[in-house]
């Protein structure tokens, strides 16, 4: 699928198979908060440096979720840490400690 | 006072050498490695310090007065501090006297080390006690009873610590208990072995009664010995468990006074300076009473001593786990006595961590660069909409902003920096606006449509080159603007702008400081109507910054202040700080309530704090109203 050339934007196919569950395992040790996310999108309407670049700690934890994890790493490695995400989300995710934990695992 | 002993010399030295040979093997070369450690600037720097008079002077008080006075400790409490400064003086003029002593009458005995500390055994007093002679009997039995009284109460401590203002004590590792066990045993001894020779050797108020009262039932002379041997014995063993345990500290704090007054800083977190750190804490356990995250009985092994226990354990798991949950708030630092900068410490063990971990901050420069190119879009995302006009403007616009708008030219005005946190709290915004109006204060608003973070919270998260980029960009900002006052609402970002840009010859102040030059120069004026309220110091500003009196002074000319259970340095964390990684929420709840139950124990109708992270944090539990500093100002401004 997608290889035909006629695609006007890359393929958004979600394949499963691809969810790193060691990886991600682990993540839930480090930071169990990761379970936690309802997908609100709290944190990416208030972030800091989402005003310049895509950065979103819900999509990354969506891209994890789905197997995606370079996309992950792309929402987050724009991110400043300033906290602002932490303070908005309503299920109080400690989401410093999962950026900072989400590109240890998975650099 | 003659040599009662021949050729000066007994056996029962024999443990007391073993011990004291030891000890200086093992101090040298542990002085040898830390020097290995220092980076080589340092070194320099540290033997200049040794050069100069003015450090020198300052050394020697800094020891005088921290490690055989203690002053810090009885500022605290008075009975702790006897206890510490008793065991520590008396100790450090027994030896001085008894050098003295050595010195006067039996000269031909220098630099046998341990004379001084066996004098009594090896002479005899001659013929009628002459004032001088007395005089240093009395100097040493004084002394004596000093430290066996600091003895005495730190024996008391161990079951009653509450007597000593110590709500919680550190528990003791298996080194400690022997080391405590013979510094326990070390000066009864020494009172019993003189007691026993006073009749030979003579005495003063308190060792010649006691050779008198077991006149009567015990024979003297025979007991003279063993005691000797016995009092040998706890030293020369002190002195090999000592390295082992807490009383690393004795040598190593001095040491470590040299050190900070050359100006070093910590470069590792368990190597060099640090070391002379981790060795030079007590263990008193201070910190742990110190310690917000303490309200919760399961946190205690997080406190600052046991991180410096497990750090010379070399524990790496214990360590990070530690370090990752501090709330950086600083003040088990305010509080130590030795002055240990475990924070400092902690930051730098997190950067071994976190700080290789990937960023692109690409977009900062774009910014900058080319302010009307698109951002880079991320590969896989959409390119955010909105982005090139938001990155176009973030330099430009402030730049404009300063230079053309309004009356004044950009450096009469003062550039505002709101900072990320403060965006969450629009209502300190908001009403530090309202008071530069009032004021006539002409003012450019550095990130009104959103900045970039300040950095601190990078660093804090041992994060350093990622923060470099991050500074490097806002100091440019900032610089451009041509503002010579930058006036910032978040202590977090005051701190990391006075402590990690480059910024000369701008004035940097928090505008609760702006707010009280306002109020001293008669810009604004204000009603005494705000009822009561009390005022919580935020880390960041009080510890963080030394900034105290002015909020104080502020909201004094508002309503009644009242105070709090802990203020001043001794303020509790509001339990939001970024400082700490891994405290869950639940966790900071509680810390958040502990710190409003110090708060609000005299019952203030408003709880008033100048940074929005406390702001935000408080707001979601408190009870009653929190605002911050600059909305009660802006509220009881009465209009001329
Ligand atoms: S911590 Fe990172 S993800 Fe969260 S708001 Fe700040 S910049 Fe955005
Ligand atoms: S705010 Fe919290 S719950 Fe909502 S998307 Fe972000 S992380 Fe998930
Ligand atoms: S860190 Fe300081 S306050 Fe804590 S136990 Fe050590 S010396 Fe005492
Ligand atoms: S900095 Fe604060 S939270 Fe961390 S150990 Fe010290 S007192 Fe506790």
């Amino acid at each position: 699928m997608g290889k035909f050339g006629f695609a006007l934007s890359p393929s958004s196919r979600i394949n499963l198979d691809e969810v790193d569950k060691v990886k991600f395992a682990k993540l839930v040790e480090i930071e169990p908060d990761v379970l936690k996310c309802m997908a609100c999108g709290s944190c990416t309407a208030s972030c800091t440096a989402g005003k310049f670049v895509k950065t979103s700690m819900r999509s990354a934890i969506l891209a994890l979720q789905n197997g995606k994890n370079e996309d992950a790493i792309n929402f987050l490695k724009g991110c400043l840490l300033c906290g602002k995400c932490t303070m908005v989300c309503p299920r109080a995710i400690n989401t410093r400690h999962l950026i900072i934990s989400i590109l240890k695992v998975y650099q | 006072m003659r040599e009662r002993i021949a050729g000066g010399y007994d056996d029962f030295v024999i443990p007391f050498m073993v011990g004291m040979a030891f000890i200086f093997i093992y101090l040298f070369i542990a002085l040898i490695r830390l020097f290995t450690h220092i980076p080589p600037k340092d070194r320099i720097k540290f033997f200049k310090s040794l050069v100069n008079p003015k450090i020198l002077y300052k050394d020697c008080r800094d020891i005088l007065l921290d490690c055989l006075l203690h002053v810090k400790i009885f500022k605290r409490n008075l009975l702790l501090g006897y206890m510490h400064a008793s065991i520590a003086f008396g100790w450090f003029m027994l030896i001085v006297v008894g050098h003295i002593e050595m010195w006067l009458y039996v000269p031909q005995r220098n630099g046998l080390l341990y004379y001084p500390v066996f004098f009594r055994y090896f002479v005899k007093q001659e013929g009628d006690l002459t004032i001088k002679g007395a005089f240093f009997f009395f100097l040493m039995d004084f002394f004596l009873l000093m430290v066996l009284s600091g003895v005495g109460l730190a024996m008391y401590k161990r079951f009653r610590s509450t007597a000593l203002g110590m709500r919680r004590t550190t528990k003791p590792c298996f080194a400690d208990r022997v080391a405590l066990a013979c510094l326990w045993s070390i000066f009864p001894l020494r009172l019993l072995a003189e007691s026993f020779t006073a009749g030979i050797a003579g005495g003063s108020f308190l060792t010649k009664p006691m050779y008198w009262l077991f006149n009567n039932f015990l024979s003297n002379d025979a007991h003279i010995l063993p005691t000797w041997w016995a009092y040998s014995t706890a030293l020369g063993l002190f002195f090999l468990a000592l390295p082992f345990s807490r009383y690393m500290h004795i040598p190593t704090e001095a040491f470590l006074i040299l050190l900070r007054n050359a100006g070093l800083k910590v470069t590792k977190p368990r190597k060099g300076f640090a070391e002379a750190e981790i060795y030079s804490c007590s263990s008193c356990g201070i910190c742990i009473d110190a310690c917000p995250m303490n309200i919760q009985k399961k946190n205690l092994p997080f406190s600052s001593v046991y991180f410096i226990r497990f750090l010379r354990r070399h524990n790496t798991r214990k360590i990070n786990q530690i370090s990752d949950k501090c709330l950086m708030c600083g003040k088990c630092v305010a509080l130590c006595p030795v002055g240990i900068e475990s924070c400092g410490i902690k930051r730098a063990q997190r950067a071994t961590l976190y700080n290789d971990i990937k960023h692109d901050y690409t977009y900062l420069h774009q910014a900058h660069h080319t302010p009307d190119s698109p951002a880079h879009p991320l590969p896989g995302t959409q390119a955010a909409t909105g982005t090139s006009a938001a990155t176009g403007t973030l330099s430009a616009s402030v730049q404009a902003d300063a230079k053309l708008s309004g009356r004044g030219t950009a450096s009469e005005k003062v550039l505002y920096f709101a900072g990320c946190m403060t965006h969450l709290t629009p209502s300190v915004i908001k009403n530090l606006t309202g008071i530069f109006e009032s004021s006539g204060t002409e003012y450019v608003f550095a990130d009104k449509d959103g900045g970039v973070c300040c950095g601190r919270p990078l660093i804090l998260a041992g994060r350093e080159d990622a923060a470099k980029e991050v500074i490097a960009r806002n100091t440019e900002l900032i610089r451009n603007s041509g503002c010579k006052k930058v006036v910032l609402s978040c202590p977090i970002c005051l701190k990391v702008l006075k402590e990690e840009y480059n910024l000369k010859g701008i004035e940097l102040v928090h505008h609760t400081q702006f707010i009280n030059t306002l109020l001293e120069q008669g810009k604004i004026k204000v009603s005494p109507t705000a009822g009561s309220m009390v005022y919580h110091n935020p880390c960041e500003l009080g510890r963080g910054c030394g900034i105290y009196k002015e909020p104080l002074n502020v909201l004094q000319q508002l309503g009644e202040l009242k105070k709090a259970a802990k203020e001043g340095k001794e303020s509790i964390c509001c339990g939001g700080s970024l400082g700490s990684l891994t405290l869950n929420y639940e966790d900071r709840g509680k810390i958040t309530q502990g710190s409003l139950a110090a708060l609000t124990i005299n019952d203030p109708q408003k709880i008033i704090t100048a940074c929005p992270l406390c702001l935000k944090t408080f707001a979601d539990k408190a009870d009653r109203p929190v605002m911050d500093i600059a909305q009660i100002v802006n509220e009881n401004i009465c209009q001329k």
